[in-house]
């Protein structure tokens, strides 16, 4: 390892490797997604790995996630269980939540990840709710909502905005501007005006940063969080970024019409896992020799998570029946 | 007479669109991702080659108020079409469905109407899961002032998407993503069909099955091997959960004494309770057996391949429940089922079947 050992060396370097972690772990989801092995819709978050890395860095584990369709990152991010989530995409007996959902319920409440709903804004109130309980029971902690741009066009975002701001709760609305929703691009879909605007519009403090630098969106987490436990309210927090691949599916599809390849290529080169790189590069705490061994350690977990989700069993259909009721 | 083509549902519903679009300008559409590469399926695809473009709006992805907002349209003159790629994204939108898209004319004594077309597709397969494949039919079944329609054969679907767009009323429909594929030959041009209840697609004398959506492919294919068993069937597909008319079903079941529904969505509270029902206390006492309802269990549908087998019922099962109450040999049975599993050709079980071809 390179000779560094300052407390911000370390952090940059987490950083880091919780990123290129959720990137290995979904390049190698889309090289493999061909087996046809994986059978269920999946929605990766290349190219925004930043966000979920840099808010979740801000977080303690006691803090609670709620997720969306694009929940993988999210889930990793807040140290949910690898071998858990491929078995549940999988379809596996071993998944997080048996099978029963696929990838967009991923789910690991032991860590904080409550749940992933594939229903646009479907879990925001249920964070607010998350908060409101712990604002009765005065426990210290901060909710987490991620959510894509198109949620705040639906009303339950609103709605659960003006509740959460009337009330102070500490929530931390996370929008990830990743400029599109489906193949629409957000200029056909909303009033060109800051998202941070919707703050004021309900009364609450709003920040944007940059998506794809992981510090701007560790710094500004952080000081939403101290904003939300300190009972000053919730916070909005707007990081633009774009993702890399087609909305749903392992493919790129810049050639179908609805974007264009010149503005990915103008996002890959704003890559978050890249620019980190050369941060801690040119700052010389980094060498290429640690990088590749950092990388193919990771690799090699992944490989292993991969075997694991392959070889479990698949649930029994009897199974199916059970959990209607509590 | 007109050209015919052989053409799937999917395809048929965008003909019968573009159809309406270019005839009555009052026509519009809404939809997330109205005119995007996919165009919700392909099935509303092209329309900017028909229409101008001011009457292909792209809706926010705001069910509720878009839902509301196209009411507002219809009751002012125009008839809005809107095309949900799931039936749980409707959801968000059911207080404008029930309240105001349902109860407005009934409410202004008919001074108002609500002439617009709420398109819902059904998602199956691929591991869509809990909230990616619900089919809810009963729930706007329940509401008097919607009409609830459930096109499977494309035909039908073309027909019957043109008199949805031209009914002066709130009309529900409610198209299986699986349906969608279902190939048979289609008229060019302009026509429609009426909405008036169920379709007889095959008659027989020894059993009546009602089925809808795609559930009538599988008991279209349960129905041949009946055949070979000796069990001649009718089988209608319903087309139309509401209103439920229901006069040719109970015209067949006087003459065959037995009644089996099968629904795509829940067993229970589902279509083939209803329709047991009206059956039940017109053709009381013509009734040789007590009627079969097959529909989904009582539980949500996982996404895990492992979890599903059981779930959806099929023409397997339904060979099964028929020729129990039949008498029919067991080793008779097995033939025709381990028929029915050949043709599958070992297709996995969360992948369309490509058995579905027409003419129908
Ligand atoms: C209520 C509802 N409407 C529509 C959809 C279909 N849908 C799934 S993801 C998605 C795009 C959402 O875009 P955004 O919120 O920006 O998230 P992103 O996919 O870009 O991460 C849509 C419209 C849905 N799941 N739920
Ligand atoms: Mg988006």
């Amino acid at each position: 390892m390179t000779n560094t050992t300052s407390p911000h060396h370390g952090k940059a370097l987490s950083l880091l490797r919780e990123m290129l972690y959720i990137r290995l772990v979904e390049e190698t989801m889309a090289t493999r997604y061909a087996a046809q092995e994986m059978r269920c819709p999946v929605h990766l978050s290349i190219g925004q790995e930043a966000i979920a890395v840099g808010v979740c860095q801000a977080l303690r584990q006691s803090d609670r996630v709620f997720s969306t369709h694009r929940c993988h990152a999210h889930y990793l991010a807040k140290g949910g269980n690898l071998n858990s989530m491929l078995a549940e995409i999988y379809g596996k007996d071993a998944g997080c939540i048996g099978g029963r959902g696929g990838s967009m319920h991923l789910t690991d409440p032991e860590k904080g990840m409550i749940v992933s709903v594939p229903i646009v804004s479907s879990s925001i109130p249920l964070a607010v709710g998350s908060a409101l309980a712990d604002k009765i029971d005065q426990v210290d902690r901060v909710s987490v909502t991620f959510f894509g741009d198109a949620s705040v066009e639906e009303g339950v975002f609103h709605e659960s905005a003006n509740f959460a701001s009337l009330n102070k709760l500490p929530v931390l609305f996370v929008c990830e501007n990743n400029l599109y929703s489906v193949y629409t691009p957000l200029r056909e879909r909303q009033p060109a005006r800051p998202l941070t605007d919707l703050a004021k519009a309900h009364g609450m403090k709003g920040i944007a940063a940059d998506g794809n630098d992981v510090d701007a969106v560790l710094a500004v987490t952080q000081e939403a969080a101290e904003h939300a436990r300190s009972g000053k309210g919730p916070v909005f927090l707007v990081f633009d970024t774009y993702r890399w691949r087609e909305h749903c599916g392992p493919n790129f599809d810049n050639d179908i019409g609805y974007r264009t390849e010149a503005e990915y290529l103008d996002w890959k080169r704003r890559d978050p896992v890249e620019q980190q790189k050369t941060k801690l590069v040119t700052a010389g705490s980094l060498n290429s020799h640690d990088l590749e061994s950092m990388k193919s350690h990771l690799q090699e977990t992944i490989n292993n998570a991969f075997e694991f989700a392959i070889a479990a069993p698949l649930p029994q259909p009897s199974q199916a029946s059970q959990f209607v009721y509590a | 007479m007109a050209n015919t083509r052989i053409i799937s549902t999917g395809d048929a519903i965008r003909d019968g669109l573009t159809e309406i679009a270019c005839k009555d300008p009052s026509v519009i559409f809404l939809a997330e991702g109205v005119a995007d590469p996919s165009s919700v399926y392909g099935t509303i695809a092209g329309l900017r080659n028909h229409i101008a473009p001011e009457r292909i709006i792209e809706m926010p992805v705001a069910e509720n108020a878009l839902t509301g907002v196209a009411i507002g349209a219809a009751m002012m003159g125009k008839r809005p079409v809107l095309s949900f790629h799931r039936v749980e994204f409707a959801l968000l939108a059911m207080e404008q469905i029930v309240n105001n898209a349902a109860k407005t004319h009934y409410i202004s004594r008919g001074r108002h109407r609500v002439p617009i077309v709420i398109r819902l597709v059904v998602g199956r397969g691929w591991g869509q899961g809990p909230e990616h494949s619900q089919s809810l039919e009963s729930m706007f079944a329940l509401i008097p002032g919607l009409k609830v329609l459930m096109p499977t054969y494309p035909k039908d679907a073309k027909g019957m998407i043109i008199s949805a767009v031209e009914d002066d009323n709130p009309v529900i429909v409610i198209e299986h993503r699986w349906c969608h594929y279902a190939q048979g030959v289609v008229p060019d041009g302009y026509f429609t069909e009426p909405l008036d209840g169920p379709r007889a697609i095959r008659e027989g004398k020894d059993l009546t099955i009602v089925s809808s959506s795609y559930m009538t492919l599988e008991a279209m294919r349960a129905a041949e091997q009946l055949e070979k068993l000796g069990v001649s069937t009718t089988v209608f597909d319903l087309r139309v959960a509401r209103p439920l008319i229901l006069d040719r079903v109970f015209a067949s079941v006087m003459q065959t004494g037995r009644l089996m529904t099968v629904d795509t969505g829940f067993r229970k509270f589902g279509l083939g309770a209803e329709i047991v029902s009206e059956v039940t206390a017109n053709c009381f006492d013509k009734l040789k057996a007590a009627p079969v309802r097959i529909g989904m269990p009582d539980h949500p549908t996982p996404s895990s391949r492992g979890l599903v087998p059981g779930i959806y019922p099929d023409a397997i099962r339904i060979v099964r429940e028929a020729s129990a109450g039949l008498g029919i040999a067991q080793n008779k049975i097995e033939y025709a089922v381990a028929e029915l599993i050949a043709q599958r050709k070992g297709l996995p079980i969360d992948v369309p079947d490509p058995f579905f071809k027409g003419p129908f």
